[in-house]
């Protein structure tokens, strides 16, 4: 497999060039439901890297025994347990959180960003490219949920982090931590980071 | 966008890759795509399910194992967590209840089955009623509840959603105050019922747009909470100060 990426190209692909929310276009559900503040989407962000790393780990580890026509399970199964585990540790020591976010913690199974990775990277490359994989692919998906939460949890509740930035003169917009803020924003970010890519590219070319 | 991420196209490649029923494993950093092709052109011979899925049930029993593990070691602090939610909530189930004077109770329900229940007293120590945990199936997952009554068991004095998995958007409002403040101050007798238009009578509970199967499980758990505890808490009622 000399075709394909290097650690190095794996990690830093997932921050920006290959951004899983800006580019790829994956994990739409959480980006829309946890990013009204900058506390669950970070959260968020956390159980996803945990259970992209671990399943990637594991994938890696295991990828000579996959038989093609299992593999789809055996992935499924791994990033199952790993969510349950990711739940179950949020449920008893960030209850509030745990309350807060609900079904989108379970969710995370589904979160097509990690099946994606298992099958792309994971599957075919050696634990340390898989790991780096995972990290970047997490940093990118974290970055791309503060992002939205930043702009939201601002322009919404005047706050970031639950610390008062804007002062107590700022007449909070209530649409930006309700669901039209979600999409209002993801939108425009994402016009923001097309149009910001393309301008590049021109410049390079 | 223009200028798909080349990932894309390795997505593309995948998806379009032929199956391999029988296919054979694929040797050390050989790829499953790379053992698929392999497969098509020279058919191997065919093997035992075992043969074929001993890596799923391997992982299987070790995944369960580990799960059971993180239940076991996780799951107090979860109950504990649930519990001082359950004391927090107590004062409002049961207003004018003091969180400090509650007793606790395991008492045997009309099915046969043990239930914790919370009961609750006011700061002179009168008892003023009871909360009682409760569970049933919902939309999508079990719904936990807690059930607040009057010392008589004749009054609802409130309901609150301990722990839910139902839609988000649409069944997860039974854990908004307005369908929660449906079930404060009403009678225990009749049996609840749904209704999707407004309520007419005392036991009607006005259905969540679009979540009537939610709505329902609610009112179902509640009903079948107090037909199970009304004999059981009616001889333990005003008795007991706390200590």
């Amino acid at each position: 497999m000399s075709d394909q990426p290097t650690a190095a190209e794996r990690f830093l692909n997932g921050i920006l060039p290959e951004n899983p929310v800006y580019r790829q276009l994956l994990g739409m559900c959480p980006v829309l439901a946890v990013t009204s503040g900058m506390k669950p989407a970070i959260t968020m962000a956390g159980a996803t890297a945990f259970v992209l790393i671990m399943s990637n780990t594991l994938v890696s580890l295991i990828r000579g025994l996959l038989k093609p026509h299992l593999r789809i399970l055996v992935f499924t199964l791994t990033i199952a347990t790993f969510v349950t585990i990711a739940d179950r540790f949020l449920a008893a020591f960030m209850y509030d959180m745990s309350k807060q976010l609900g079904p989108y913690v379970p969710l995370i199974i589904v979160n097509c960003l990690i099946i994606s990775r298992a099958e792309i990277c994971a599957s075919k490359q050696k634990l340390g490219t898989a790991v780096a994989d995972a990290v970047g692919m997490s940093l990118g998906f974290a970055l791309a949920l503060a992002s939205i939460a930043t702009v939201r949890e601002i322009l919404g509740s005047g706050t970031w982090f639950g610390i008062d930035v804007l002062g107590s003169g700022w007449p909070a917009w209530g649409i930006m931590v309700l669901p039209p803020g979600a999409f209002l924003t993801l939108g425009l970010l994402l016009g923001g980071a097309e149009w910001f890519g393309k301008r590049r590219a021109a410049k390079a070319s | 966008m223009s200028d798909l991420p080349e990932n894309t196209t390795e997505q593309a490649e995948n998806v379009s890759m032929p199956p391999a029923v029988n296919g054979e494993a694929p040797g050390d950093g050989m790829a499953p795509g790379d053992a698929a092709a392999d497969s098509a052109s020279s058919l191997p011979e065919k093997k035992s399910y075992i043969g074929q899925a001993w890596l799923v049930i391997l992982l299987a029993f070790c995944f369960g194992g580990g799960l059971a593990f993180v239940q076991t070691t996780l799951g107090p602090k979860i109950a504990e967590n649930k519990r001082n939610e359950t004391y927090s909530v107590i004062p409002t189930l049961v207003p004018g209840a003091d969180q400090e004077s509650t007793e606790e109770l395991v008492v045997q329900g009309a099915d046969g089955r043990d239930v914790r229940v919370y009961k609750a007293f006011s700061t002179a120590g009168e008892h003023l009623g009871w909360v009682i945990p409760a569970r049933g199936q919902g939309f999508a997952d079990v719904i936990e509840i807690l059930v607040g009554q009057d010392a008589s068991l004749e009054t609802i004095t409130g309901m609150y959603v301990l722990a839910q998995k139902e839609t988000p958007g649409l069944g997860d409002f039974i854990r908004g105050e307005e369908f929660q403040s449906h079930f404060a101050g009403i009678p225990a007798l009749p049996p609840l019922e749904v209704v999707k238009a407004d309520p007419t009578e005392t036991n009607e509970i006005l259905a969540l747009t679009g979540a009537t199967i939610s709505s329902e499980s609610v009112t179902n758990i509640v009903n079948a909470t107090i037909a199970n505890l009304r004999e059981v808490l009616a001889t333990r009622a005003g008795s007991n100060a706390p200590e």
